[in-house]
């Protein structure tokens, strides 16, 4: 594998760690590991756990897979390998 | 126009765009019947993919699973959303680059190896047939309950209409007709949630609703009453109402989350877009679209609950008159979905935690979301809407599902395996001949559901979760894991998952020859059976790791086609060679 394929890869892997952390940690994190400290917080009329285990993990996800797809397609820019 | 008529013209109304749009897109080749052409931009592709995914279950049982299950409902709403972004980060972009047009293809291809690519189409039927059954169910009740068909009629005509624009237009014609299916179903669910979140709370918009204050003056939050309200009556308080223990909702939603990236039906539709890019950006869109029902979800739960319970008993200690009950409880009542016993004589309803005393004998949870326009008092044409809406959910996704299990035969078995010699007209001729007998069968396993059938869903994700989701993963980020590790992992995953399943819940399901009982002393870790498909995945994981390590690694061409496809550069159309 040429250097330059093989660090393409890496930043790419890179890349998915850091928005699988995110993934984590917003959805098992502070939807359900961490659920009651975070209930004893309020959203309006949510409690805080609650509201990231019905509602705001699924936000963070749609936010990761679009933030992900438009990093993706500038590296494969910097690359030279975008179709 | 009263709701008969109305029922009829939104259902048939809503058959006669879909033929319509079938016709419009018939499939003249194998690459438009099996990946639409490649040609599916990725808006349409992501509304596509919603509708795919959004079966029966969520559209009827999901809501009403949460409304009873409170806080612990949230497995599903994270488990079913949190596996489009493994799929968007790790499986869809390099399939799409590979560029074929079934995931045991890949799987064959990636594995150099028959024998890889048959156990894939194994744990796809499995996996795809038993999620086609409740789509078959769903599409008998709607039929049954809102055109008061018969059960068998009703699945019929589903069956006919499924028939018509899955074997004329093959991916193409399921594509554009999802589309189709993806309007009518959003539609259907959100009205009726807007117009309850508006009388409820004031706001018209059900996921701020849920956190609003209620609309009758009073100051108090709508989860803070719907607390109130259940643990006066003896039941768990609804925000933090866990389902098992901590570990078991961790593990459910794990296997949900893998099972979903694993499902072979929605990783194939990103066979049909025409590039990486569009790939990455398909799964986006989709999970936008999905998430639009899975936002309100959880109002719709909460407030059918609480218009439950206020109907039930509209102040502490009053209880509602039998014989003043609303129409809508006559007319579940006569379904047997819903069941009073006056327990006390007193001609009233108590309804309570304790089941020594409480006169609601049974509250199914599939009523809710279908009742739900009726306990809030929604016009006629809502109530047609929602029958057309749960309708749209369970076709698409089972035209999804017989895509995949025909394609999976025709392509994979006859073509790569038993009759390479198969012209392109003849493989056309004969996934159009297996499609019909996949209908056919699913009908028959939906008319006549063997005993398994009421835990069919839940059981494709497991079985996805521990088969094909590990060998994907394992051919795109390990470039030395081959043939025999990846065989070795797919069975000890699938088997260990059925074995566990079917340990707890009976032999294919079939009460009384559980050996280990379904108990909860008795399950591992605490884990229920239908959260085992993330323990599945593990040993699958664990099993290939091993036998590669004493078996050795791939040959040096695989670790190419491994590089090949995990750079975009020159990813053509989905091909067959």
């Amino acid at each position: 594998m040429t250097t330059e394929k093989l660090t393409y890869w890496q930043r790419n892997l890179r890349l998915i760690a850091k928005c699988l952390i995110i993934w984590f940690v917003v959805s098992y994190g502070f939807g359900l590991l961490l659920v009651e400290p975070l209930n004893t917080i309020r959203l309006g009329g949510y409690k805080l756990g609650f509201w990231f285990a019905q509602q705001g993990s699924i936000y963070v996800f749609i936010a990761l897979v679009f933030y992900y797809a438009r990093a993706m397609n500038k590296l494969d820019e910097e690359f030279d390998v975008q179709e | 126009m009263d709701l008969k008529t109305l029922t009829y013209i939104a259902v048939f109304g809503s058959f006669g765009v879909y033929f319509a749009i079938a016709w419009w897109a018939r499939a003249g080749t194998t690459s438009e019947f099996y990946a639409a052409g490649g040609g599916v931009g990725p808006l349409a592709n992501g509304m596509a993919i919603g509708a795919d995914w959004m079966s029966a279950a969520s559209f009827i049982s999901m809501a009403g699973l949460i409304a009873f299950l409170g806080y612990g409902g949230s497995v599903f709403l994270m488990g079913w959303t949190g596996g489009y972004v493994l799929l968007a980060m790790c499986l869809a972009p390099y399939l799409r680059k590979h560029g074929k047009f079934t995931v045991p293809e890949f799987i064959g291809d990636r594995y150099y190896s028959k024998a890889a690519r048959i156990v894939a189409v194994g744990c796809l039927i499995i996996a795809s047939l038993t999620y086609v059954i409740g789509q078959m169910k769903g599409v008998g009740v709607a039929f049954s309950r809102f055109l008061e068909v018969d059960y068998g009629l009703g699945l019929g005509i589903g069956m006919g209409v499924v028939w018509v624009y899955a074997v004329l237009g093959g991916m193409k014609g399921i594509t554009y007709t999802q589309i189709a299916q993806y309007v009518v179903l959003i539609f259907a669910y959100t009205v009726p949630a807007v117009f309850i979140s508006l009388h409820l709370t004031g706001n018209p918009i059900p996921q701020l609703g849920l956190g609003s204050t209620m609309a009758d003056g009073s100051g108090i939050y709508l989860l803070d009453k719907l607390d109130l309200v259940v643990t006066d009556l003896g039941f768990k308080e609804y925000t933090t109402d866990k389902l098992g223990s901590g570990i078991n909702m961790f593990a459910y939603t794990l296997s949900l989350m893998v099972g979903t990236a694993g499902l072979p039906h929605v990783i194939m539709r990103f066979f049909t877009v025409p590039s990486v890019k569009a790939a990455r950006a398909s799964a986006g869109y989709a999970l936008v679209f999905i998430a639009l029902l899975y936002t309100v979800a959880p109002a719709v739960g909460a407030m059918a609950r609480l218009n439950l319970m206020s109907t039930i008993e509209p102040s502490p200690g009053q209880y509602l008159v039998y014989e003043e009950r609303p129409q809508w409880f006559k007319d579940w009542e006569n379904t047997g979905l819903l069941k009073f016993e006056d327990k006390n004589g007193d001609g009233k309803i108590q309804y309570t935690a304790d089941k020594e005393k409480n006169e609601m004998v049974k509250i199914d949870r599939d009523i809710m979301v279908l009742a739900n326009p009726a306990i809030a008092n929604l016009p006629n044409w809502v109530i047609a809407l929602v029958a057309a809406g749960g309708l749209a959910a369970a076709l698409s996704t089972a035209a999804g599902l017989l895509l995949a299990i025909s394609s999976s035969i025709s392509h994979d078995l006859m073509k790569g395996v038993l009759t390479p010699n198969l012209s392109e007209k003849n493989e056309l001729l004969s996934s159009r001949i297996i499609m019909t007998i996949a209908i056919l069968v699913a009908g028959y396993l939906g008319l006549n559901p063997p005993g398994f059938a009421a835990g069919t869903v839940a059981l494709a994700f497991g079985l996805a979760a521990s088969s094909i989701f590990p060998a994907l993963m394992m051919g795109i980020f390990s470039k030395k894991i081959s043939g025999t590790a990846a065989v070795a992992g797919m069975c000890a995953g699938i088997g260990i998952t059925m074995l566990y399943v079917f340990q707890h819940k009976g032999i294919m399901f079939i009460p009384g020859t559980a050996f280990l009982g379904d108990m909860e002393p008795n399950w591992f870790l605490g884990i229920s059976p239908n959260a085992f498909g993330i323990v599945g995945a593990i040993i699958n994981f664990s099993v290939a790791f091993l036998v590669c390590k004493i078996t050795g690694p791939a040959p040096a061409e695989i670790q190419q086609l491994v590089e090949n496809f995990r750079t975009p550069k020159g990813a053509g159309a989905a091909h067959s060679h």
